[in-house]
């Protein structure tokens, strides 16, 4: 019987100290990513939103802009290769990866769709995450920068309704600014509300359908 | 539901250290400031050790409250949810406590 508790077994039990770091393991991997990526000089960027943001439509403009630099593309959906084939369109070379149930891209699925893509050497790395505004704010891949992609269609109190996400982003992109007009969206108090979850993101409101605002967005990949 | 591979991750971790012997109880501390949800995490506890080691095992959680320094008044503030804002009204806060995410301990045998 054990002597601890008496409850039957026949070893005593033993209280073992652990202490560690739940995603211990997402985290070493995402920094080995981050060390490979970065010296390859790879730029890469982790797009994060709410499925129908634009996240693929802003990368097919970026794509067909941004002029010499090499451009690849990770595409994270649960399923089908539509986004995929979209940036395979523009001539990009794109992998897609499909996580079935699991709601977000980990560390581990980015070092396999890099070590399948092969990006040269100062590629700008676009990891469009599956879209979702809770789950893939928790997982470092090893990205360079966190945007986060809302759109004027989707409520001005967005920021406050997913805080973790925003709070875990470089840059905040407003999208679909052309549809201003026509929606009850206010700009200046969603700036307000990202600051209150993140001081330190910067909010970027364009369109990339319309192109209103891309040279900012340029400006900041470049940076 | 990222609460599964979390649950997953844990699993994984504990399993490794009890080397076989059955694990009866493990510890998390979950930051109220990370988007971990305590009664998502105990569901998902029991898929994730099935087959395991740790099948049957309890789960148990130190919640931790969200702590701020406001850099403004100096204040320190308990905070909700990671919305980051002091009553004094300024919202340069240093979070010091909530982003907790660790494996305390367990007990095998």
């Amino acid at each position: 019987m054990c002597a601890t508790c008496g409850c039957g077994h026949a070893h005593d039990h033993v209280e073992i100290t652990l202490e560690q770091k739940v995603l211990a393991k997402n985290d070493e991997l995402a920094a080995a990513n981050r060390a490979l990526l970065e010296g390859r000089g790879i730029s890469t960027i982790n797009l994060m939103s709410s499925p129908g943001s634009g996240k693929t439509t802003l990368l097919e403009r970026t794509i067909s802009e941004i002029g010499d630099r090499p451009v690849a593309v990770v595409e994270g959906d649960q399923e089908t290769r539509i986004d995929a084939e979209r940036i395979r369109r523009t001539g990009c070379p794109v992998v897609q990866v499909n996580t079935g149930a699991g709601c977000h891209l980990d560390a581990a699925m980015l070092r396999d769709a890099v070590d399948r893509l092969a990006p040269g050497r100062g590629t700008l790395l676009f990891v469009e995450n599956v879209g979702n505004l809770v789950c893939p704010a928790l997982f470092d891949l090893g990205e360079r920068g966190r945007v986060v992609v809302i759109s004027v269609t989707e409520g001005t109190d967005k920021p406050l309704k997913y805080p973790y996400m925003f709070a875990a982003a470089d840059l905040v992109v407003v999208n679909k600014v052309d549809l201003l007009p026509y929606v009850d969206f206010d700009l200046e108090a969603c700036r307000s509300h990202v600051a209150s979850v993140n001081p330190k993101a910067e909010v970027l409101a364009l369109s990339a359908t319309k192109g209103e605002n891309l040279d900012a967005w340029y400006a900041w990949l470049a940076g | 539901m990222h609460e599964l591979a979390i649950a997953e991750d844990i699993v994984d971790l504990v399993c490794d250290r009890a080397d076989g012997r059955p694990v009866r109880r493990v510890t998390v501390r979950i930051g109220k400031l990370t988007a971990v949800v305590p009664q998502a995490m105990l569901f998902c506890f029991d898929l994730a050790t099935e087959g395991t080691v740790a099948e049957g095992a309890r789960l148990e959680i130190e919640e931790r409250a969200g702590v701020a320094r406001c850099r403004s008044c100096g204040a320190l503030v308990e905070l909700p949810d990671p919305i980051l804002l002091c009553p004094c009204g300024s919202a340069d806060l240093d979070v010091t406590a909530g982003r907790e995410l660790q494996v305390v301990s367990m007990e095998v045998g």
